[in-house]
C-alpha cells in the first residue's frame, strides 16, 4: 500500500507521521533527535511503520471473523514484545561496540578482565530486560539511550566492585559506543521481530494457544503488505542541515499551519510553543498560512525554560503545571530569560515566596510573551489551536486561556493530545499531495 | 526510495561581480584615498550624513564629503564592525544603541582607520543637514566632543502631513543662506559661488535621469537588476560624495548601459555566484539590510529565486523615482526639497502608499520588512506598515530581524527559516489563487 511520511526534525525530538491514501494517520513515530539527523529521520520513520504496523494488525483483527482474542490485551502484548525485541537488538549491538572499544593504553594488561566484567553486565541487562516491558511497568523514557543507560550505569557499578575493576573503565566504553549505536539505524528485519514478538506473546499466555490458529494467518498476512515508501516530506527548524534534498523539504511554519488545519479544519491561528521556539501562525479554511512570527534568534520563554526551571527545582517537567495549579496569588515575573531565570528563582525563593507562586508566575510570563508573538501575527481568529510540548501544561493551558479570554474574548481553543506531530502531521499531508501532483501541495 | 541524504557543504566560489560594479568600488576606493591623504593635500574634511547629503553644496566650498554611516557600512562588510561594536561597548555604549554609531565610535577608538588600511582624517566641520533620525544628532554630539570642531545644523521638518509646503522650503532656504553657508565659508576659506553650485546640480540631475532608468528595469519579468542587495551598489556614488560629478554621470550611464543590455538578452541580476537562475518571486523590501552577513542573507533570496523588485532603503539617499530632480534654476530650494523629501523623512502613511505603489507598478509578489534591532527611526511602525499594505494589496507580507553592523545579531538559521516560509506561503496562495480562479 502506499504511504506518505511527514518528519519533524525537532531540536529534542524528531517526530514521524505515517498518512495513507485516505489521509487517515496510520502510524507515528518519536525518537531523540540525538547528534545525528539522518538518523533521527530513519528512526522516526521506522518507529511509525511500526506503529502503522500495529494500525494494520487491529484492523486486520477487528475485519477478521472468528477472532476470540481480547484485542487490546493481545495487541498491547504483542507491543510490549516488540520494543522488548527491539531493545535486546539493540543491546547486543550495544554489547559488540563495547567490546570493540576495549583496546589502547587505558586497558593495558586488563582487557580480559574488563571484557568479562561487560559480559557480565549485559547478562544482567538481558535477564532483567523483560521487566522492563511487563505490563503495567513505568519507563522514565521509551528511548534505547535513556532506558540503557540508566540500567548499565547500575549494573555497571555493581559489576565492577565485585570485580575490583575501575567502574570509569566501563564507563568509557559505554558513553563512546552508545553515540555509535544510537546514530547507526537500527539493523534486522521488522517482519522478523513481528514475529519473534509474537511467540512471545503466545507462549506466556497458555489461553492464547488456543487462538493461534486463527491470529497468526492474520499476522502473517499483514506483515505481507509492503508499506511502500511512496513519498516523504521534512520539515524542521535550522533547516540548513536537515538530510533531505530539496523538493522534499517545507516549511515548518507551513507544516505547523497544515497539520492543525488537519487537526481541526475551523483552526484560523496557531500557536505552537516548541523547545526553542515559539511561532504565532494564521491559516485561512484550507490551512494555508497567510501571516506568522517567530521569536527572533532569543528563545526566552519557550519549553526549554521550563525545562530549565524544573532542573533549577529538582523537579521533573510534568511536575511545574501541577505544582503551579495550586497557587493563589502568581508573582508578578517580567523575565523570561532563560540565563537568568535560575538566579530570579532563587532570589524569590530566599524572600520566602511560595514555590507554587513563583511557578504560577513563571507561567504567566511564558505565556504573556507568547500572546505578544501571536498579537504581532494578527492576533486570534477563532478557533485557536495549540499545539508543542507547553500545551501539555496545565498552567500554561490555563493563563493563555485568561489570556486569550481578556484579549480576544470568547474564543474555542482545542488542544490536542497528538499536538507534538502536527508539524509531521502537516508534512506527510504535503508528502500525500506533493504525490498526487499537486503543485507545492495545494489542493485543487 | 530513499529521501533521507546526508548534506554536503559546497566548496566556496570565486565572487562574480559585473562590471558596475567593479567600477563602483573602484570610485570608492579613489574616495578613501582622496580622504585618507587629506593631511598631504590639505584637504578639508565635512563629515556628513547620507540622507540630506549635500554634496554639491560641499564641493562649492573644495571640502571633502566624509559618511560615518558608511564607513560603519564598509567596516561591516569587510566584518571589522563587530570588534568595533565591542570597543564602542567597553567605552559605554549601551547594547541597544544604534550599531552604526557604536561601530563609528570603536572604529574611532581604534585608530578611526579607513578600508584602505590608512588613518581616515580628522573633520574640520560636522554638517547635520538631515534631522528625522535623532539618533544622527546624538552622534554628531559625541563626534563634536572627539574633534571638538564645528557643527553645523540644518533642521529639516518632517513631512508629517505628507507634503512640503512652502514655509518648510523657505525655513530650510534661511538655515541654508544664514546659517550653512556662512560657516561654511569661514571654514574653508572659500567664497560661495552659486553658479558653481548650479553646474553641479545640473550634473547631479543627469546622473539621476540615469539612476532612475535602471531601477525602472526591475518592472519588467524577469527583472535585470536586484534593486536591493544589487541596489546597495547602484546607489554608492549618488547617495555619496560623487553626486553632482562627472564620475556620477559617467557611472551612471555606464550601468544604465550594463542593464539594458541584460535586459536585452532576458537576464536576470547579477549575483555573486553569477546568474541568477529562473525568476521565482518577486519582492518589495523595506528596511536596511545586514552588512555583516551581506552575501549570506543576498544568497537566501536568490538561491530560491527571489529577487527584490524595489525597496525602499534604496531611497534614504533621495526618492528620485518619483519625480524628484535636483533643479539648478532654484539652487537653494532644491537643497531644501531634496532634504525634505528623502524616504526616511516621509511620514507612515507616504511610506505604506510608496511600499502599496511598488508593490502594484512592479508587479511584486508580497513585502517583506527586514526590521533592524538597533535602529527605532526605521522600526518604529513597520509591524503597521505591514498590515496595512497587506490589507491594500492583498499580497503577503514577511518580518525578519537583523541589524545593521553587529554580527551578533544576525542568526541565519532564524532568518532562513522565516524567508523560506515565507515564499512557500506565496508558492501555496499563487497556486491557491489558481486553484480557485
Amino acid at each position: 500500500m502506499k504511504t506518505f511520511v511527514g518528519i519533524d526534525l525537532g531540536s529534542t525530538t524528531t517526530k514521524a507521521i505515517l498518512l495513507d491514501e485516505n489521509r487517515d494517520v496510520i502510524g507515528r513515530g518519536i525518537t531523540n533527535s540525538r547528534s545525528n539527523y539522518a538518523t533521527a529521520a530513519r528512526v522516526a520513520s521506522e518507529e511509525a511503520r511500526v506503529d502503522g504496523r500495529f494500525t494494520l494488525f487491529r484492523r486486520a483483527l477487528t475485519e477478521a471473523e472468528g477472532i476470540s482474542v481480547r484485542l487490546d490485551d493481545f495487541l498491547g502484548a504483542l507491543e510490549r514484545a516488540f520494543r522488548l525485541e527491539q531493545f535486546l537488538e539493540q543491546l547486543d549491538d550495544l554489547q559488540q561496540t563495547c567490546i570493540g572499544l576495549v583496546q589502547g593504553d587505558r586497558f593495558a594488561g586488563r582487557e580480559s578482565g574488563v571484557k568479562e566484567a561487560l559480559a557480565e553486565v549485559f547478562t544482567r541487562l538481558r535477564a532483567e530486560a523483560p521487566e522492563l516491558y511487563a505490563p503495567g511497568a513505568k519507563r522514565k523514557s521509551d528511548f534505547f539511550r535513556d532506558i540503557a543507560g540508566s540500567r548499565y550505569h547500575t549494573q555497571a557499578e555493581e559489576v565492577a566492585r565485585d570485580a575490583s575493576l575501575p567502574y570509569e573503565l566501563l564507563l568509557n566504553v559505554y558513553d563512546k559506543s552508545i553515540i555509535d549505536v544510537e546514530n547507526r539505524p537500527p539493523a534486522g528485519g521488522l517482519s522478523e521481530k513481528f514475529r519473534r514478538a509474537l511467540a512471545r506473546v503466545l507462549e506466556a499466555d497458555p489461553q492464547l494457544q488456543s487462538a493461534r490458529g486463527d491470529v497468526l494467518p492474520v499476522i502473517e498476512r499483514t506483515l505481507a503488505v509492503d508499506l511502500e515508501e511512496t513519498y516523504l516530506v521534512g520539515t524542521g527548524y535550522g533547516r540548513v542541515t536537515l538530510p533531505f534534498s530539496k523538493e522534499h523539504i517545507r516549511s515548518e511554519i507551513l507544516c505547523h499551519g497544515l497539520g492543525a488545519h488537519m487537526m481541526y479544519p475551523s483552526t484560523r491561528t496557531v500557536l505552537d510553543i516548541g523547545g526553542q521556539d515559539t511561532k504565532g501562525i494564521q491559516v485561512d479554511a484550507q490551512g494555508i498560512v497567510v501571516n506568522f512570527q517567530m521569536n527572533d534568534r532569543c528563545a526566552a520563554g519557550c519549553g526549554r525554560y521550563l525545562g530549565y526551571i524544573a532542573d533549577e527545582m529538582n523537579m521533573g517537567l510534568h511536575e511545574l503545571g501541577p505544582l503551579a495549579m495550586k497557587s493563589d496569588r502568581p508573582a508578578r515575573i517580567n523575565s523570561t530569560c532563560t540565563v537568568f531565570a535560575g538566579a530570579e528563582l532563587r532570589d524569590r525563593l530566599s524572600l520566602g515566596e511560595k514555590r507554587e507562586d513563583i511557578l504560577a508566575g513563571l507561567h504567566r510570563a511564558i505565556i504573556l510573551r507568547a500572546i505578544s508573538i501571536i498579537s504581532r501575527s494578527g492576533g486570534v481568529t477563532d478557533e485557536f489551536t495549540f499545539t508543542g510540548g507547553v500545551a501539555k501544561n496545565e498552567a500554561a493551558v490555563r493563563e493563555l486561556r485568561k489570556l486569550i479570554k481578556e484579549n480576544y474574548g470568547e474564543v474555542t481553543i482545542n488542544i490536542n493530545p497528538e499536538s507534538i506531530y502536527t508539524g509531521a502531521l502537516g508534512a506527510a499531508e504535503f508528502a500525500r499531495r506533493a504525490h498526487s501532483g499537486q503543485i507545492q501541495g495545494v489542493e485543487p | 526510495m530513499t529521501t533521507i541524504v546526508t548534506p554536503k557543504a559546497a566548496p566556496a566560489k570565486e565572487v562574480v561581480k559585473d562590471d558596475s560594479m567593479v567600477k563602483q568600488k573602484e570610485m570608492m576606493a579613489a574616495h578613501y584615498d582622496r580622504l585618507t591623504s587629506a593631511s598631504e593635500t590639505g584637504a578639508k574634511v565635512v563629515s556628513t550624513f547620507v540622507p540630506g547629503n549635500l554634496n554639491e553644496l560641499i564641493m562649492c566650498f573644495d571640502l571633502l564629503n566624509n559618511l560615518p554611516e558608511v564607513n560603519a557600512i564598509q567596516s561591516g562588510l569587510r566584518r571589522q564592525s563587530g570588534a568595533y561594536v565591542l570597543e564602542a561597548e567597553k567605552i559605554g555604549h549601551s547594547e541597544d544603541v544604534c550599531t552604526y554609531v557604536k561601530s563609528d565610535v570603536g572604529m574611532m577608538a581604534k585608530g578611526n582607520i579607513g578600508p584602505n588600511g590608512k588613518k581616515l582624517p580628522n573633520p574640520d566641520a560636522l554638517l547635520l543637514s538631515y534631522t528625522g533620525c535623532f539618533t544622527f544628532m546624538k552622534w554628531f554630539e559625541l563626534l563634536r566632543e572627539q574633534y571638538k570642531c564645528e557643527t553645523i545644523m540644518l533642521h529639516t521638518p518632517y513631512m508629517g502631513d505628507g507634503k512640503i509646503t512652502p514655509n518648510m522650503v523657505e525655513y530650510m532656504v534661511k538655515q541654508i543662506k544664514e546659517e550653512v553657508i556662512p560657516k561654511l565659508e569661514r571654514i574653508s576659506g572659500v567664497k560661495f559661488d552659486i553658479d558653481r553650485l548650479r553646474e553641479y546640480l545640473k550634473k547631479s540631475a543627469k546622473a539621476e535621469d540615469d539612476l532612475v532608468h535602471v531601477l525602472k528595469t526591475a518592472k519588467n519579468k524577469p527583472s535585470p537588476i536586484d534593486a536591493y542587495f544589487g541596489g546597495i551598489y547602484y546607489i554608492g556614488p549618488i547617495f555619496g560624495a560623487f553626486r553632482g560629478t562627472e564620475d556620477a554621470i559617467d557611472y551612471y550611464r555606464f550601468l544604465r548601459a550594463e542593464c539594458e543590455a541584460r535586459l536585452a538578452e532576458g537576464k536576470g541580476p547579477v549575483t555573486p555566484d553569477g546568474d541568477m537562475g529562473k525568476e521565482r518571486y518577486r519582492l518589495v523590501v523595506e528596511g536596511p539590510p545586514n552588512y555583516t552577513n551581506f552575501r549570506q542573507f543576498w544568497k537566501m533570496f536568490y538561491d530560491e529565486g527571489a529577487v527584490v523588485v524595489a525597496s525602499s532603503y534604496t531611497k534614504v539617499g533621495g526618492v528620485y523615482d518619483l519625480g524628484f530632480r535636483h533643479d539648478p534654476d532654484k539652487p537653494l530650494e532644491t537643497l531644501a526639497e531634496y532634504c525634505l523629501g528623502v524616504y526616511t523623512n516621509r511620514s507612515l502613511p507616504m511610506r505604506i502608499e510608496m511600499l502599496a505603489n511598488y508593490i502594484d507598478e512592479y508587479q511584486a509578489d508580497g513585502l517583506l520588512i527586514n526590521s533592524i534591532k538597533s535602529c527605532n527611526s526605521f522600526s518604529a511602525g513597520q509591524l503597521l506598515i505591514m498590515r496595512e499594505v497587506e490589507k491594500r494589496t492583498g499580497k503577503p507580507a514577511a518580518f525578519v530581524e537583523s541589524d545593521l553592523v553587529d554580527p551578533r545579531y544576525f542568526s541565519a538559521a532564524n532568518i532562513k527559516n522565516r524567508l523560506e516560509s515565507y515564499f512557500q506561503m506565496i508558492e501555496q496562495r499563487r497556486a491557491g489563487g489558481r486553484a480557485a480562479a
